[in-house]
């Protein structure tokens, strides 16, 4: 899996220029010259030359602008102009996932094709099993005809030799509902939005970081203006950033937020009143409830799973608790989720009461951007109250150990783990949802190991698993209950 | 013997540029090596703010330094420095 990279890297170098540009006195100047100075003439270029990646780097400031590609009318409008457009800007932008295309490399069409290794030997095996006619054989070496060749792939697992190969194209294979395709016309990929369920794993897969969300960032630095910000920082926040949650906190406040609130007492409601609703259904003879906090997941049962709807829990997120709790309080406050996903954008633009979502490598490019070291901020401590429970949300498991903790009827709970939606598990969910399911019980996270892997983390996750598992230890319980382990997804 | 420092910036610029991935060094050294390193995490060294060190994040060995640094630039950089130090 690639958590860290160039790919990666470059597009978190993006955001911390552009918020670097904001904290100065003249922004604009700076921000026109980021291609420039990130490919100063001379250099090595990455592409054809380096107006291209100079043109490529533009688009990517306009994402972490929140502006798409096809927002472009006039490609002479330069990045100060569209900065000046985001200021102005006093509604969070539509989430999106789009492909730059001018950064996609276009990956080749035919999936398979045979490499030096192939010896040109009698048997021919390839060539009768081609059911196409695809292959030939040139200098004495199988080639595979692309017009003829349908991907059907048993060629390659005909030759003797492992000669042939298979290209992935990474963004479709990451994809799990086929939302993202190759345009035909210019061999470019194109996302379906009707399909996209914004869990991010395309965006993490290209190798030449060509898709990008539409960033928030700006939005949130105008708001911050107005001394009504409040963080909601997500469970999952332990190693996404140097220092402790304490010293976040400081971090956070000096950025300019006036609360910092803890997430996982939201989840702790969550937890609660899931279970008791989990409790509900079963006694109402209901054959299973699944969890409803990860919106990637939310999105693929609108868009993928209609047979799933009537099993999702109707028990509101950790952040919808959270935001709503910020706003009893003051209601003119400016709620600003922070987390390691892109997803929850889809999740706060159908809930009024969470005005931003922030993702870990965007908060750290603002603090960066307002120098601020979090390793030199003292403690403070959040102005909420959570438990183990709701922090353990941030891993895989975490829910469903919250649920056993919680619910009336422990005994009963037969819990099942969905760690990860791939296509297999797409179709595995399809049969508990239209067939039958072995458990009662199912806790869905659309990316492996849970929110701590996050599209939009920083922290390694293994590392990030390990400090929140000694967190956990170290919070206290809403109940004192002993801790069963979740069976693994498959039937 | 004195050990070779191998010291990884968790400032918050380096941090957020990869460092936290290159605290997993001590899971990717081979032992013999480990034993002779001593892998420490560190405040802003000062590099990201300043003109023509390269790009975040930083990693010091000994007195060597690597920047935008991937934990084979730092595994290739240890095994220079301590086979020289072997001379
Ligand atoms: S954060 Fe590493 S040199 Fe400043």
């Amino acid at each position: 899996m690639f958590y860290d990279n160039n790919a990666n890297r470059l597009r978190k170098e993006i955001l911390m220029r552009v918020a670097r540009a904001h904290f100065t006195k003249e922004p604009a100047d700076m921000l026109d010259r980021i291609p420039m100075a990130m490919r100063p003439k001379r250099s090595e270029p990455s592409r054809c030359c380096i107006h291209k990646d100079r043109a490529v780097l533009k688009y990517r400031c306009m994402a972490a602008l929140g502006f798409s590609v096809e927002d472009e009318t006039d490609e002479l409008k330069p990045i100060s102009a569209y900065y000046a457009e985001a200021a102005r800007r006093t509604k969070a932008v539509a989430p999106a996932l789009t492909v730059i295309d001018e950064a996609c490399s276009a990956c080749v069409t035919s999936r398979y094709s045979a490499t030096n290794a192939c010896r040109g030997c009698i048997a021919r095996s390839c060539e009768s099993a081609c059911p196409k006619d695809a292959i030939e054989f040139r200098d004495g070496q199988a080639r595979l005809n692309p017009d003829k060749c349908v991907n059907c792939g048993l060629c390659m697992k005909a030759c003797p030799y492992h000669a042939i190969i298979r290209i992935p194209i990474p963004c479709e294979e990451a994809c799990p509902v086929g939302a993202i395709t190759k345009d035909e016309a210019t061999g470019r990929e194109t996302i379906d939005h009707d399909k996209c369920t914004y869990c991010g794993k395309c965006l993490r897969e290209c190798p030449f970081a060509a898709i990008s969300d539409l960033s928030q960032m700006i939005d949130v630095l105008q708001a911050l203006k107005g001394g009504k910000a409040v963080a909601l920082v997500a469970p999952s926040a332990a190693r996404q950033l140097p220092g402790s949650l304490p010293q976040l906190v400081t971090a956070l406040k000096q950025l300019g937020f006036t609360h910092v609130v803890e997430v996982a007492e939201g989840a702790d409601e969550t937890a609660r009143h899931e279970s008791e609703e989990w409790a509900e259904k079963m006694g109402a003879g209901e054959r299973f409830m699944t969890t409803s906090c990860c919106p990637a997941y939310i999105e693929t049962v609108e868009k993928h799973l209609p047979g799933m709807k009537p099993f999702v829990s109707h028990t509101p997120t950790p952040m919808g608790f959270s935001a709503a709790k910020v706003r009893r309080a003051d209601p003119e406050s400016v709620t600003v989720f922070i987390g390691p996903c892109i997803a929850k954008r889809v999740e706060a633009a159908k809930n009024p009461e969470v005005d931003y979502v922030l993702t870990f490598e965007e908060l750290g490019a603002m603090l960066v951007g307002a120098r601020i070291d979090v390793l030199e901020c003292t403690d403070s401590p959040a102005d909420s109250f959570a438990h183990r429970e709701g922090r353990g949300f941030a891993a895989s498991g975490g829910v469903t150990r919250a649920i056993q903790a919680t619910a009336p009827a422990k005994a009963a709970l037969k819990p099942l783990l969905v760690d990860g939606i791939d296509r297999k598990m797409l179709s595995q969910m399809r049969v508990w949802a239209n067939k039958s399911c072995s458990g009662n019980f199912v806790e869905v996270m659309s990316c492996t190991g849970g929110c701590i892997a996050g599209p939009g983390t920083v922290g390694n996750p293994n590392t990030a698993r390990k400090q929140l598992d000694s967190s956990l230890e170290k919070s206290p319980s809403m109940v004192a209950a002993p801790l069963i382990e979740a069976s693994c997804g498959t039937d | 013997m004195k050990k070779t420092t191998v010291t990884i910036c968790t400032g918050t610029t380096c941090y957020i540029m990869g460092a936290s991935h290159l605290q997993r060094l001590d899971e990717v050294l081979d032992p013999a090596l480990l034993e002779q390193v001593e892998i420490v995490g560190s405040r802003c060294l000062g590099y990201c703010d300043a003109n023509g060190h390269g790009k975040a994040p930083f990693v010091k060995v000994d007195d060597q330094l690597i920047a935008d640094a991937t934990l084979d630039k730092v595994l290739a950089q240890i095994r220079k420095t301590l086979a020289k130090g072997a001379l």
